[in-house]
């Protein structure tokens, strides 16, 4: 009788583990499981961008907002990527896929500067 | 600063004509209500509320032009909602001139996008006028083309990025581009292939040829934090060195500031369409909003006279309203 117990009590968690594995198994085919897409933000007003300088991972999609009255664009230094006119309320957005620095500034107003950094 | 009476300053201890007294009353910026009027070396400042014309105060030269700046057709913000009528009533006061100028300079940023809308309605407006208008480019006007449009628009027979010259009446002026290409960091630029050419384009001139030089960003350092200055101007001014009468006239930072340095006079102009703070007042150099009624007090035109056989010419700024 006892030994009878003892594999009904082995047995009922089993079971549910067997039903919940096949639970899991079931939503990970119908469902196309992928990290979450990493983004960041820098938003643009008065005159600067902001934060000057982030620190993002590989494969992060920053995007510049502009906030201020006046338009403004975003240039890389070394001419890897280059906005078109952002006025107000405008955005920008770029991938970065491959780790570094990447400095960047507003080519109408040049003392605005900023920069990526993707690890 | 300014003086409620007119008065004239002949302070000249350094005998060069240049009267540094009366230069630093001049240097007035828009909102204090300070004409400066150089005739022949001699700053003579005018209150700007005085109800007659500074500009019927100015003897009647030989040469008359207007330059105006910095219409940001396109802009809308509570700075100023409606730039199209600013710029009509800048038009009114040219066509209500006592001395009807001959041709107008526009020193850039005609448009706030770089859009074609903008640029056919700033034309649309000068042209009552019936002047014709030279224009060089601010960095508004070359956003996203190179200034591609703007060399198709207001650059004929100009070179590289829309540099040119153009003699009238003795007079040789000269409009440079200095808002192309520039550097994260950095100020204005004129480059290199702009300074040779100007190199060879006044180096024939006769030094008692006057000079007028008109460009967007300032060519002389006002305030670099802001970005308000070109990096290599001083080559450009070096060749200018051996003429008697060099007037330098600029726009950009949207206020009035003038600064005589030997023989050259530098001039900014204010804009048509909206002030931006003093130099370091702000926390950046954007849009000043002003008391509505206040608005056309910060904005103006600037009036130009030579006359032959003065050396220097007269420049007097007024107020829109």
């Amino acid at each position: 009788m006892r030994i009878r117990v003892c594999v009904a009590g082995l047995a009922a968690p089993m079971a549910m583990a067997a039903i919940l594995l096949l639970g899991g198994a079931k939503n990970s085919t119908l469902r196309a499981q992928q990290p979450p897409a990493a983004t960041a933000e820098v938003k643009i007003d008065n005159f600067s961008f902001g934060p000057t300088a982030i620190t993002v991972a590989a494969g992060t999609t920053v995007t510049w907002t502009n906030r201020d009255d006046i338009p403004h664009t975003v240039v890389s230094d070394d001419k890897i990527f280059k906005s078109k006119v952002l006025d107000t309320d405008e955005k920008f957005s770029y991938t970065f896929a491959k780790p570094g620095t990447y400095p960047y500034f507003c080519s109408v107003h040049p003392k605005m500067t900023g920069k990526v950094i993707v690890q | 600063m300014a003086d409620k009476t007119k008065d004239e300053i002949l302070y000249d201890h350094n005998h060069d004509g240049i009267d540094r007294r009366g230069f630093l009353k001049c240097m007035a910026w828009a909102g204090t209500g300070t004409l400066c009027v150089m005739q022949g070396g001699v700053l003579k400042s005018f209150a700007l509320n005085r109800p007659s014309d500074p500009g019927a105060a100015v003897a009647k030269g030989e040469l008359s032009f207007v330059q105006i700046s910095d219409s940001h057709m396109g802009f809308n913000k509570p700075a100023n909602p409606d730039v199209a009528a600013t710029l009509q009533a800048a038009v009114d006061k040219i066509n209500g001139l006592a001395t009807p100028p001959e041709f107008l300079l526009h020193t850039g940023d005609v448009s706030h996008l770089s859009r074609a809308e903008q640029f056919d309605n700033v034309d649309q407006i000068l042209k009552s006028t019936g002047k014709q208008t030279f224009f060089v480019p601010g960095e508004h006007d070359v956003l996203d083309d190179d200034g591609k449009q703007f060399r198709e628009r207001y650059g004929k027979g100009s070179k590289g990025a829309g540099w040119y010259s153009f003699d009238q009446k003795g007079v040789h002026f000269v409009g440079l581009v200095n808002v192309m290409n520039l550097k994260a960091g950095g100020l204005g630029s004129l480059g290199h292939d702009q300074l040779e050419w100007l190199e060879d384009d006044v180096k024939n001139l006769k030094s008692s040829t006057p000079i007028v030089v008109f460009a967007h960003i300032p060519l002389w350092t006002v305030y670099p934090e802001w970005g308000w200055g070109t990096d290599d101007s001083a080559q450009a001014l070096g060749y200018l060195k051996k003429f008697g009468s060099v007037t330098v006239l600029n726009g950009h930072i949207h206020q009035i500031m003038q600064k005589v340095e030997g023989n050259v006079t530098f001039h900014t102009a204010a804009s048509t369409a909206f002030p931006q703070p003093e130099p370091g007042k702000a926390p950046s150099p954007g849009p000043m909003t002003v008391p509505a009624d206040q608005l056309r007090s910060y904005l103006g035109i600037t009036n130009v006279n030579y006359v032959q056989g003065h050396h220097a010419l007269a420049v007097v700024d007024s107020k829109l309203g």
